[in-house]
């Protein structure tokens, strides 16, 4: 994952395939994926008001698609 | 995936800190003499990077974090650090995917690439037949890449590339390339030829019809969903609809080149002195010919549409292929000689193509390589690769670009070999 003026760039070794995340908000989004409890509480958490929250479930959605970012195998 | 308005591409459009991806051209030697080579490879240059230099270059790439690198040449696993350049980058997470004619890919050479996630590999073939291909890239070259992808396959690498450049001899064939991809469990990727180093010597008689070039859109309209492209087809937009991809010249903005003496271009079609940016052996290194050369700042200013700027068709194709363009002869703010509307041809008919600018160097064979495309394996004992002196003129890297010479003699005479012979003291520095 590369931070850009824009978001981030994401490249995955396995699929060899970029990704892009067009806003630094959803960068801040996915760096703290792990940390969080929830997609729900990381969005909250880096100030996604209700009415983004589609648009983000949808990004991520499309990153876990991607295989970009998976869920939890345990915790 | 999108949550802001603003489209990347106008992001890209004013580059970026750090390639996404960028060519590295390892070597010029090469065993075979491909017609159309764009950095016009056959012998190796002297002044060619060290192994302790590649692995500089290596690690400000991974300090920049560049994905990846497509390295090619040349054929790059001539040179005896090869191997070891690889595991170099892969060890310092910079992916390589390299382009090869085959020439390596032995059975035990496939089963090590099939075991490493960060190495892709992408075989060069310009025929789905023998006949096609050998008229182009040389006797025996199309066994040579078809041993070399029966290897990988059956060393279990899933997905290598077979990378083509289309012509006007196999546009008709690309089902039977994407047949050939299919049983090798490889992927198609086909590129656009264009005119930049020895391909600019055979680009007239070589370049797809203008009905061929409507075939190749709507077969990848209709079928290209799983074909790479390298985005190299974007003056294709213009029919009505853009391909998947950037659909926009990432040249100095979003990709470059560094040549196997170090030079950095803006893209690999472009090597010449035009669009040098500068050196990795300069004090700064890549990063700072990458963030702060005059050229590449220059690129990343907005661009003029200039005679195509009232085209409807602008928007979507953006004027085309700067180097397309450059080594055809027409202005880099005019169309693009394939233009789909036409206008390219129109140009190029104005156009001396006399006074097309030539490529800066050519490390061409001086004669056909001896071994032709022999195979490892078929036979032992070094690969036929010619060296010679620094040329007098022209290739020399950059002592010769910066005394300002771009055409000359190149020796080929044994007694003309003298490491001076040939060199004037250039008229101005700098």
């Amino acid at each position: 994952m590369r931070p850009e003026r824009f978001g981030a760039l994401l490249y995955h070794f396995g699929t060899r395939r970029l990704s892009f995340l067009k806003s630094p908000a959803l960068l801040t989004v996915v760096t703290s994926l792990g940390a969080e409890p929830t997609a729900r509480a990381a969005c909250v958490n880096a100030g996604i008001g209700p009415a983004e929250l589609p648009a983000y479930r949808q990004a991520l959605a499309t990153l876990a698609a991607s295989q970009m970012i998976c869920g939890r195998t345990a915790s | 995936m999108t949550v802001t308005a603003a489209p990347l591409v106008e992001e890209f459009q004013y580059g970026l800190d750090a390639p996404i991806c960028l060519t590295w051209e390892l070597t010029y030697a090469c065993n075979l003499s491909c017609v159309h080579c764009l950095s016009s490879s056959g012998r190796r240059d002297p002044a060619e990077l060290s192994t302790a230099e590649c692995k500089r270059v290596i690690d400000e790439l991974e300090r920049m974090q560049v994905f990846y690198v497509n390295i090619g040449g040349g054929e790059p696993t001539v040179r005896p650090d090869f191997w070891e350049l690889v595991d170099y980058a892969t060890a310092h997470h910079v992916g390589v995917k390299f382009s090869t004619n085959g020439l390596r890919i032995t059975p035990e050479v496939a089963r090590e690439l099939a075991a490493s996630d960060y190495i892709d590999v992408q075989i060069s073939l310009d025929g789905a037949t023998a006949e096609v291909n050998d008229a182009v890239r040389g006797p025996g070259s199309f066994a040579l890449a078809l041993r070399a992808m029966r290897n990988l396959a059956e060393a279990g690498f899933a997905g290598f590339k077979i990378s083509v450049v289309m012509t006007r001899h196999n546009v008709s064939q690309l089902d039977a390339f994407k047949a050939l991809a299919d049983e090798f469990g490889a992927q198609l990727r086909i590129t656009r030829l264009r005119p930049s180093g020895r391909g600019a010597d055979v680009w007239d008689e070589l370049h797809p019809t203008a009905g061929q070039q409507r075939e190749l859109y709507d077969w990848l309209v209709a079928r290209g969903e799983k074909v790479l492209t390298g985005d190299s087809f974007f003056h294709l937009a213009g029919y009505g609809g853009g391909l998947p991809g950037l659909n926009m010249c990432g040249a100095g903005r979003v990709v470059c080149l560094i040549d196997p003496v170090g030079d950095v271009y803006a893209c690999p079609f472009a090597i010449h002195d035009a669009f040098l940016a500068g050196n990795v052996r300069g004090a700064g290194g890549f990063a700072e010919v990458w963030r702060s050369s005059e050229l590449f700042t220059d690129l990343r200013q907005p661009q003029s549409g200039g005679a195509c700027a009232s085209c409807s068709a602008f928007d979507a194709c953006q004027g085309g292929c700067m180097a397309a363009k450059f080594f055809t002869g027409l202005p880099l703010d005019g169309p693009d000689p394939e233009c789909v509307r036409g206008f390219g041809e129109h140009a190029l008919a104005a156009v001396d193509a006399a006074g097309a600018p030539r490529p800066s160097g050519d490390h061409s064979h001086r004669r056909a390589p001896a071994a032709g495309a022999r195979a490892v394996g078929q036979r032992r004992g070094p690969v036929p690769v010619s060296i010679g002196s620094r040329p007098a003129d022209g290739d020399g890297g950059v002592l010769a670009r910066k005394a300002g010479r771009s055409s000359g003699i190149i020796p080929d005479h044994a007694c003309d070999q003298n490491p001076l012979a040939g060199f004037r003291p250039p008229a101005t520095a700098g």
